[in-house]
């Protein structure tokens, strides 16, 4: 098969999934009893019926429910995802406003929980019953196991309450004023302490990763060769043998990118953070459909590109696949 | 100058002070008030979206005719004094000559008009103007509302956020049924109080900035105010005990609060919430099964002994509240029924009900629940319910909108309940007793509860002029829900405003952070 007959075939798949997670995610939401109205009339103290209907009208709630997701997949395909009812904004402005700050925290920990991961994995492989072994696995499954949100309040209290390195929540001091580095350095203060949260979780799994990959590479015939050869033990490792126990890690990590935004809800709920994780948790909350299904719309649309990223890069690192093709 | 000038002129600065609130000291001019929403903002015209969130935002961007300072007195606001007619049916409001909206235009008599058009129809607080036929405009600077019945409501209804005066250059381009979606809710928006917009981001922040032609001299005293979004509560917590937000209200878990109380630098204080008056109860179902029989009802009251939900519960932070009025509010009666914790006498009213004891055993209820807040009140009904030979069954709802949906159908047998009286008792209490407002979704009268005196009182206290009549029957009201118990009231929601030692004159009147803080002002 042709690389370009591969690519139409998976963008084709991954159209057919979209639309499974538009329709399937619209028929879970319609199912539920209550509907978006019911938060309008909390959020402004209790409202009586005829506005609840005046208001199921304005945005079609009243309409059937075939006719409803007729007009929403109408939207979609013409590149419209509607209107926020809850927020009044139009659904693509809300997410393409909170995008940056997902991606920034998301791709920032999935990088350092990606680097730093396999350094200590490598690190333990090295002396595999060493002291500092024990401590890399001890840290990886403390963090594993660690519910985020009890990370991040334990981060918050210690680096935010006890000292005051960083800030407590949101992504800018909107009190600060100056140039572009000024925000830059401010943005990174604000991102420290939600980007070590996130990555606490995966930081573990790549570790692991890294160091059992490392562990077999290490004892394959290879490594002996290079080691017979003369080559310095260091070379030996990071050269060769790290490039070889690199690719298990790099498929979990496109596997675990999906993981990674749903991780950041939990994340960016507790320090406040402007993404779609809370935009996701408060539209729940709301019963906001359009900005659920938006935000699913997109999330989807993220882990396929992270896919398509990932096979990408193992070409690149991986001869043999690149065979394959 | 004469001593005598002195003292004249003295006491006119007095008097000047003294209008719009008290000030506590020497206020300071500048500086930027870093303050938390805890929730997302969903729209920043208070004309057109009510609620606690708004409220904040909408009251520094809008100005009211009316605000009202600690001991529920009317202050002149945007209306530098107004007139209410013998007959109670026209209500005469003098507007100040220099209000001008954040764009530059004057404000007049036609956008009070238009204002009082859009909030009709958009605001769901219908009670509120419903009686207001017209509103004439004589001239620029008078409005008159005529009325088809006298409304005593009409002033509080004037004041804070539920009131707000919004441009009719801006706003009155769309069909006025349009204005809640109009898209200068949210951004550009333009209003006449004491601070203008900045920026509005979506769960980030809303930035204002002091308005320069505020049309009183002088203030507002703060440059700058940040409204930071920050859902968490713990983060929140954090964030005031840094010294990173200086003020934050409607906090209301008790671990929190008590919390923050032992911080030196703060000020933590359930003072600010009696216009808004939020109550905690517990809604019966009174048409169907037991629940029908008063005797019922009245032995849950006294199975369910209050003292353990203000104490145990909500750690001191809650005070009592025995009828549906705020215990803030100068409505509010104390000499009702108050049943004491007494399992003897519900035991007995249980058997004289026709319900024996059969094993351990009478017969089972559910309550439900619409947010996990209320989940240790929930139990605790069930555990202390069990002990007269009452199975309950906790029903969990899934979201807001599931609960909401119980409860206006009233498909319920009891439930926990959080009701706000929002001002006058015409807006926020009538809603749950009245007998022609029954299962009209969340917040209505729930309870199928119908009494023609209850219907007959609340309708004169609603047109009586004369406060202390009004007083004696909403008094005889709450003696009669007391006694019937179509709810059970048990608390006030113990909402708490925190702030920093910085702050002078934090916003602490009736309507707490929905009032507007141009008397606030940052200590240097």
């Amino acid at each position: 098969m042709s690389f370009l007959q591969n690519f139409c075939v998976r963008v084709f798949y991954a159209a057919v999934l979209l639309l499974a997670v538009l329709v399937l995610n619209f028929s879970l939401m319609h199912l539920a009893p209550g509907d978006v109205a019911d938060t309008i009339s909390q959020s402004m103290g209790g409202a009586d019926q005829e506005l609840l209907e005046q208001i199921r009208a304005d945005y079609g709630l009243d309409q059937p429910y075939l006719i409803q997701l007729g007009r929403y997949i109408g939207g979609v395909l013409q590149f419209d995802l509607g209107h926020s009812f809850f927020y009044n904004q139009p659904v693509t402005q809300l997410i393409l406003e909170r995008l940056p700050a997902t991606l920034l925290l998301v791709i920032s920990a999935q990088m350092v929980a990606l680097i730093l991961g396999v350094l200590l994995g490598v690190i333990s492989a090295r002396k595999p019953n060493g002291i500092v072994s024990h401590f890399v696995t001890f840290l990886a499954l403390f963090g594993y196991s660690a519910p985020v949100f009890w990370t991040g309040i334990l981060l918050l209290i210690g680096f935010s309450l006890q000292v005051q390195w960083f800030p407590v929540a949101g992504m800018r001091d909107v009190t600060i004023s100056g140039g572009f580095w000024v925000h830059f350095w401010d943005v990174l203060r604000h991102l420290v302490l939600p980007m070590i949260t996130l990555s606490s979780i995966f930081l573990a799994l790549y570790s692991r990763l890294a160091r059992a990959t490392m562990l077999e590479e290490l004892s394959s015939d290879y490594v002996r060769t290079a080691h017979a050869k003369g080559l310095r033990p260091r070379r030996v490792v990071y050269r060769h043998a790290l490039k070889n126990s690199l690719s298990p890690v790099i498929t979990l990590a496109g596997l675990q990118f999906s993981a990674v935004i749903s991780g950041a809800v939990l994340v960016e709920t507790v320090f406040s953070w402007p993404g779609l994780g809370t935009l996701a948790f408060q539209s729940i909350i709301a019963r906001d459909t359009p900005t659920i299904l938006g935000i699913l719309f997109f999330s989807a649309l993220v882990v396929i590109v992270g896919n398509l990223l990932t096979d990408t890069v193992l070409q690149w690192i991986d001869p043999r696949i690149r065979g394959k093709q | 100058m004469t001593p005598f000038f002195k003292g004249v002129l003295a006491s006119a600065v007095l008097a000047a002070v003294a209008v719009g609130g008290q000030v506590r000291a020497e206020p300071v001019t500048g500086g930027t008030l870093v303050t938390v929403l805890g929730t997302n903002v969903r729209n920043l015209n208070s004309a057109v979206q009510s609620g606690i969130v708004t409220g904040y935002p909408g009251a520094q961007l809008f100005a009211s005719p009316l605000r009202y300072d600690e001991d529920w007195t009317p202050q002149p606001y945007l209306a530098e004094s107004w007139d209410v007619s013998d007959d109670g049916l026209t209500v005469t409001l003098n507007l100040v000559k220099n209000a001008k909206f954040h764009d530059g235009t004057p404000l007049t008599s036609e956008d009070v008009a238009f204002s009082v058009d859009v909030i009709k129809v958009n605001h769901p607080f219908k009670s509120m103007f419903a009686p207001v036929e017209s509103v004439e405009t004589p001239d620029a600077h008078t409005a008159v509302l005529k009325l088809s019945k006298p409304h005593p409501a009409l002033l509080l209804a004037m004041s804070g956020q539920l009131m707000s005066i919004i441009p009719k250059h801006i706003y009155g381009d769309v069909p006025i049924e349009e204005v809640k979606t109009h898209p200068r809710n949210n951004e550009n928006t333009v209003g006449s109080g004491p601070f203008k917009l900045v920026e509005y981001k979506s769960g980030e922040h809303v930035i204002l900035e002091r308005f320069d032609d505020f049309f009183i001299e002088g203030r507002p005293y703060l440059d700058k105010v940040v409204m930071r979004i920050i859902t968490d509560p713990a983060a929140r917590a954090i964030a005031y005990e840094n010294g990173e937000v200086h003020m934050g209200a409607f906090e209301q878990l008790p671990r929190i609060i008590n919390r923050l109380k032992k911080v030196d630098s703060l000020t933590v204080t359930p003072e600010g919430y009696g216009g808004i008056g939020p109550l905690d109860w517990l809604a019966i179902n009174t048409t169907a099964g037991p629940l029908a029989d008063l005797r019922v009802r009245k032995a849950i009251a006294h199975a369910v002994d209050k003292d353990f939900i203000m104490n145990a519960l909500m750690q001191g932070t809650a005070s009592e509240s025995r009828t549906g009025i705020h215990p803030d509010s100068p409505f509010y009666n104390a000499e009702v029924e108050n049943y004491e914790l007494d399992l003897d006498k519900a035991n007995a009213l249980l058997d004289e009900a026709g319900f024996p004891m059969d094993g351990d055993s009478r017969f089972g209820l559910t309550i439900d629940f619409g947010w996990p807040g209320v989940k240790p009140q929930v139990e605790y009904v069930k555990a202390a319910l069990k002990k007269v030979g009452i199975d309950v069954t906790v029903r969990a709802s899934a979201d807001f909108p599931t609960w909401a949906k119980r409860m206006g159908t009233m498909d319920f047998e009891l439930s926990w309940d959080t009701v706000f009286n929002w001002g006058d008792p015409v807006i926020g209490v009538h809603r749950t007793y009245d007998s022609t407002n029954i299962a009209k979704g969340v917040w209505s009268n729930t309870q199928g509860y119908a009494n023609d005196r209850v219907d007959e009182l609340m309708a004169m206290a609603a047109v009586e002029s004369d406060s202390a009549k009004r007083k004696a029957l909403y008094d005889e009201f709450q003696a009669i829900i007391a006694d019937e118990l179509p709810v059970y009231h048990v608390n006030t929601l113990p909402y708490h405003t925190v702030y920093n030692e910085k702050v002078g004159n934090p916003p602490l009147g009736i309507w707490g952070t929905s009032t507007p803080i141009d008397m606030t002002y940052l200590k240097q």
